[in-house]
C-alpha cells in the first residue's frame, strides 16, 4: 500500500514523464537541448532570458504630452552603445545595441501620434535609427549619420497603423543589423484592436564567429531557445492571442514560424484590420512583419518554432503552457 | 649540473662567477618576462580577445553515445558554450567543466543515436562564438579494450605485420641458391625497399599532420623523432659492428647478421608506426578495414621479409636468428594496432612515424655505404648498373604493392 507521500512521487514522475514527450526528438526530449544548466545561472544568461522575456510583454509608449487634436507628443530617449550579451547558454555576441540589449525596445504609439527620438550614440562608429514609415527625407535617418558622442533627433509622424520595425542604417547594413542595431515600431490604429493576450516576437539570427556568411544561432527576442527552455509562456486556453512578429534575421533570406496544434489569422505588416490568410505556417522575408491572432482551445504544452527546422534546432524553439 | 672544472678556461674566473655567467642570463630572461607580463602588455597597448582554439582530437562512438576529447590549444582560457551535431543543438555533459584551461582536456558526453556508416560533424561553439569542428567521414563503434578486441586487432597486426615478414624470410634459401654474383642486386634492391618504406612513412605523418592539433606543432615531433631514432640506431649500429672493429680504428663493414638486425629494427620502427596507423583509421573511422586493404598490406609487407634477408645470403644463419629477426622487424605492427586502436593519439603517432622514418633511413645509410668500395662515393657506388637496376626494382615493387592498399 503505497504512502501518500510515494503516490505524490509517482503523480510527480507522470507529469515529469508527460513533460518529456512534449520535446521535439526522441533524444533532445529527455532535456533541452544545450548542455548541462549551469550549477547556477550567470549574470550574462539572467540578463539574456530576462530581456527575451521582457521584450515579449513590455511596450514603450515614450514620454506622452497630450495635444490639442488629440494626440500625443511621445518621446523616447534611445542610446546606442556596445554590450556583450550571451545569445545562447554560454555563448557571449560582443553586440551592438539599442539601449543596452538585443532587440532595442519596442516603440509603441497611435496612429497620428508625433514622435520625438532623441538619439545618442555612445557606440564606436557611426550609428543611425532608419524608422520603417511615412516621414521626411531628412528624418530616414540614412544620410545623416550619427558619429560616436552625437545625439539627433528625430521627428515625424507616427503613419501607417500597423507593425513596422526600425533599424540602424549605416552601411555596411547587414553588419549593423546582424550585430544588434534593431527594434519593433508599432503603430496602434486609432480604433484599437480587439483585447487580447499580446506578445513580441522579434525573429533574428546571430553570426557569432563574425565571419559574415552565416548564422550559428537563431533566437526569438535575441536568447536560444529560451521560451522553450526557460520561460514557457503561459497562455489561457480560449483566450485571444496576438503576436507582433517581425523577422529580422540578416544573412538568411527567410524565417518561418509554424504554430502547434492551432491555426492563426494573418495581417501581413498589421496595416489592416482584415486578416488575409487562415494558416499554421508563415515565412516571411528580411524586414517583413505580421501580426497573427489566434487561440488554443485545449490545455496543454504546444510548441511553436521556425519551419526551416534548421532554425528550429539551433536555437529558434518555444512552447507555450496552455493552462485550462 | 655541477660546473666541471674546465682546463681550458679563461685565468681569473673563480666557481662564482662562473655560476653567474650560466644563471646571469636566465635571471634576465626571467625578469623581462616579469616585467612583459605584469606591465608591459598594457604598456605597449597589445590587448584585444585572443582567438579561441579547441582541439576535438579524438571521437569515440559508443552504443547511443558519442564522447569528444577535446583539448583548449588556444592562448587562454576558455569555455564550452554549445554543441551542434550536424549543425543542431545538441544535449551534452562536460568533464570537468565547461571551463578548459590552456592546453587543459576535457570530455564531453553525447546522447545520439548514430548510425554505423554514416558521416557526421560535430561543431562545439565557444564562449566567444568560434566554431570549432570535427569531421567524421564514417561512424564506427570504437571498440573497447576488451579481451575479444585485443585479440582480433593481435589477429590483424600479425596479419599484416609479421606472418607476411615471415613468409618473406622463406626466400632466403632461394636467394642462396642463385649465383653470387646477384649478391650486390639483392642488396640494392633492399636499399629500393627500404627508401620506400621511409617516403611512406613520412607520407603517413603528412596525413596525422592534417588533423593534429597545431598546439602540438606536429612536424617538429616528426623532426625529433627522425633526428633520433636516426642517431640511437647510429650508435646501436657501432655496438653490433663493434666485434668487427679493425684496430686501425676506421669502421669495419658491419657483419651480415648485424645488418639484418639493424634492418629489423628499421623495419619494426616503420611497423609500429603502420600498425599504429591501421589501428587508429579503423578507430578514426575514416577507412573501412577492406579485405582488399588487408591482402594489400599483407603482399606488401612480405617485400620487408626480403629486405630483412638480403645481408644473410653469404653468411650463416639459423632457424632462431631469423625467428628473432622476423620478430622484430613484424612484431611492432600488433604493438602498433593495440596503441591505435584504444588509446591514439595523434602527436604521439607522429612521433613514432618520425621514429620509423629516421630507423629507416639510418638503415639506408649503412647498407648504401656498405656498397661503397675503395675510394668511391655512396652516389658513384649506386650508379654501378647492378646496384641502380637493383634500387630501382626494389622502389617499384614497393610502389606496385602499395597501390593495393591506397584508398
Amino acid at each position: 500500500m503505497p504512502s501518500r507521500r510515494l503516490l505524490g512521487a509517482g503523480l510527480l514522475a507522470a507529469a515529469a514523464l508527460a513533460a518529456l514527450l512534449v520535446g521535439p526528438a526522441r533524444i533532445v526530449a529527455q532535456r533541452p537541448p544545450g548542455g548541462p544548466p549551469a550549477p547556477e545561472i550567470s549574470p550574462l544568461a539572467r540578463a539574456a532570458r530576462d530581456h527575451a522575456v521582457r521584450t515579449l510583454t513590455e511596450f514603450d509608449y515614450g514620454k506622452a504630452t497630450p495635444l490639442r487634436d488629440g494626440t500625443s507628443l511621445r518621446e523616447y530617449w534611445i542610446e546606442a552603445k556596445n554590450v556583450e550579451v550571451e545569445v545562447a547558454p554560454g555563448v557571449r555576441f560582443p553586440a551592438w545595441t539599442f539601449n543596452g540589449a538585443v532587440p532595442g525596445p519596442t516603440i509603441r504609439c497611435t496612429e497620428g501620434d508625433s514622435i520625438r527620438i532623441h538619439f545618442t550614440n555612445n557606440g564606436t562608429m557611426p550609428h543611425s535609427m532608419h524608422f520603417h514609415g511615412i516621414h521626411r527625407a531628412g528624418m530616414d535617418g540614412v544620410f545623416e549619420q550619427v558619429v560616436p558622442g552625437q545625439t539627433f533627433i528625430y521627428e515625424f509622424r507616427a503613419e501607417p497603423f500597423g507593425l513596422h520595425l526600425y533599424h540602424c542604417h549605416t552601411m555596411p547594413v547587414k553588419m549593423h543589423i546582424s550585430r544588434g542595431l534593431f527594434g519593433v515600431f508599432l503603430v496602434d490604429p486609432k480604433q484599437p484592436r480587439p483585447k487580447a493576450r499580446e506578445m513580441v516576437m522579434v525573429m533574428n539570427g546571430f553570426d557569432t564567429d563574425l565571419n559574415g556568411e552565416d548564422n550559428e544561432f537563431y533566437t526569438v527576442n535575441g536568447y536560444a531557445n529560451v521560451f522553450f527552455r526557460d520561460y514557457p509562456i503561459p497562455v489561457k486556453a480560449g483566450e485571444l492571442q496576438r503576436i507582433y512578429l517581425v523577422n529580422m534575421t540578416e544573412l538568411d533570406l527567410v524565417n518561418s514560424m509554424h504554430t502547434h496544434a492551432t491555426f492563426f489569422h494573418v495581417y501581413p505588416t498589421g496595416t489592416s484590420l482584415t486578416p488575409t490568410l487562415y494558416t499554421d505556417t508563415i515565412t516571411m522575408g528580411q524586414g517583413e512583419r505580421a501580426i497573427l491572432e489566434f487561440r488554443y482551445p485545449y490545455p496543454g504544452r504546444y510548441l511553436f518554432h521556425a519551419h526551416q527546422n534548421e532554425f528550429a534546432e539551433l536555437g529558434w524553439l518555444g512552447q507555450f503552457d496552455v493552462k485550462p | 649540473m655541477t660546473p666541471r672544472p674546465n682546463p681550458e678556461k679563461s685565468p681569473g674566473l673563480s666557481g662564482v662567477r662562473v655560476w653567474l655567467a650560466g644563471v646571469g642570463p636566465l635571471l634576465l630572461v626571467g625578469a623581462m618576462t616579469w616585467w612583459f607580463l605584469s606591465s608591459g602588455v598594457a604598456w605597449l597597448r597589445l590587448g584585444g580577445v585572443p582567438i579561441e582554439k579547441l582541439a576535438i582530437e579524438r571521437v569515440v562512438f559508443r552504443p547511443q553515445e558519442v564522447v569528444l576529447k577535446v583539448r583548449n590549444e588556444g592562448p587562454g582560457p576558455l569555455s564550452v558554450g554549445q554543441l551542434l551535431v550536424n549543425d543542431a543543438i545538441w544535449d551534452f555533459s562536460i568533464t570537468p567543466g565547461r571551463e578548459i584551461g590552456r592546453m587543459k582536456g576535457a570530455t564531453l558526453s553525447i546522447p545520439y543515436d548514430w548510425l554505423p556508416g554514416e558521416p557526421y560533424v560535430f561543431t562545439i561553439v565557444s564562449g566567444t562564438g568560434i566554431r570549432h569542428t570535427r569531421r567524421v567521414e564514417l561512424a564506427t563503434m570504437t571498440p573497447s579494450a576488451s579481451p575479444r578486441s585485443f585479440l582480433i586487432f593481435g589477429v590483424l597486426g600479425a596479419y599484416v605485420g609479421v606472418i607476411p615478414v615471415f613468409l618473406g624470410l622463406l626466400w632466403l634459401p632461394f636467394l642462396r641458391a642463385m649465383p653470387r654474383t646477384w649478391m650486390d642486386f639483392w642488396l640494392s634492391l633492399t636499399i629500393g625497399l627500404l627508401l620506400f618504406l621511409g617516403v611512406d612513412t613520412l607520407k603517413e605523418s603528412i596525413e596525422v599532420l592534417g588533423r593534429v592539433a597545431a598546439y602540438w606543432n606536429g612536424v617538429m615531433l616528426v623532426a625529433l623523432g627522425v633526428v633520433g631514432a636516426f642517431f640511437a640506431l647510429n650508435g646501436v649500429g657501432s655496438v653490433l659492428a663493434g666485434s668487427a672493429r679493425s684496430g686501425s680504428g676506421a669502421p669495419a663493414r658491419p657483419s651480415g647478421m648485424a645488418l639484418a638486425t639493424l634492418i629489423a629494427i628499421g623495419i619494426g620502427l616503420h611497423n609500429l608506426g603502420e600498425g599504429l596507423a591501421i589501428g587508429a583509421a579503423y578507430t578514426l573511422g575514416e577507412v573501412a578495414l577492406g579485405s582488399f586493404l588487408i591482402v594489400g598490406f599483407t603482399l606488401h609487407n612480405t617485400t620487408e621479409g626480403l629486405a630483412i634477408l638480403s645481408p644473410l645470403v653469404g653468411g650463416k644463419a639459423s632457424v632462431r636468428d631469423l625467428g628473432i629477426l622476423g620478430l622484430l622487424g613484424g612484431g611492432p605492427t600488433i604493438l602498433g594496432a593495440w596503441v591505435g586502436a584504444f588509446t591514439y593519439s595523434d602527436p604521439l603517432s607522429l612521433l613514432f612515424l618520425g621514429i620509423g622514418a629516421g630507423a629507416i633511413f639510418q638503415v639506408v645509410r649503412v647498407l648504401a655505404r656498405g656498397r661503397a668500395e675503395g675510394g668511391e662515393s655512396v652516389i658513384e657506388s649506386l650508379s654501378r648498373p647492378q646496384n641502380a637496376a637493383g634500387l630501382l626494382v626494389g622502389f617499384l615493387v614497393m610502389y606496385a604493392t602499395s597501390l593495393l592498399v591506397a584508398g
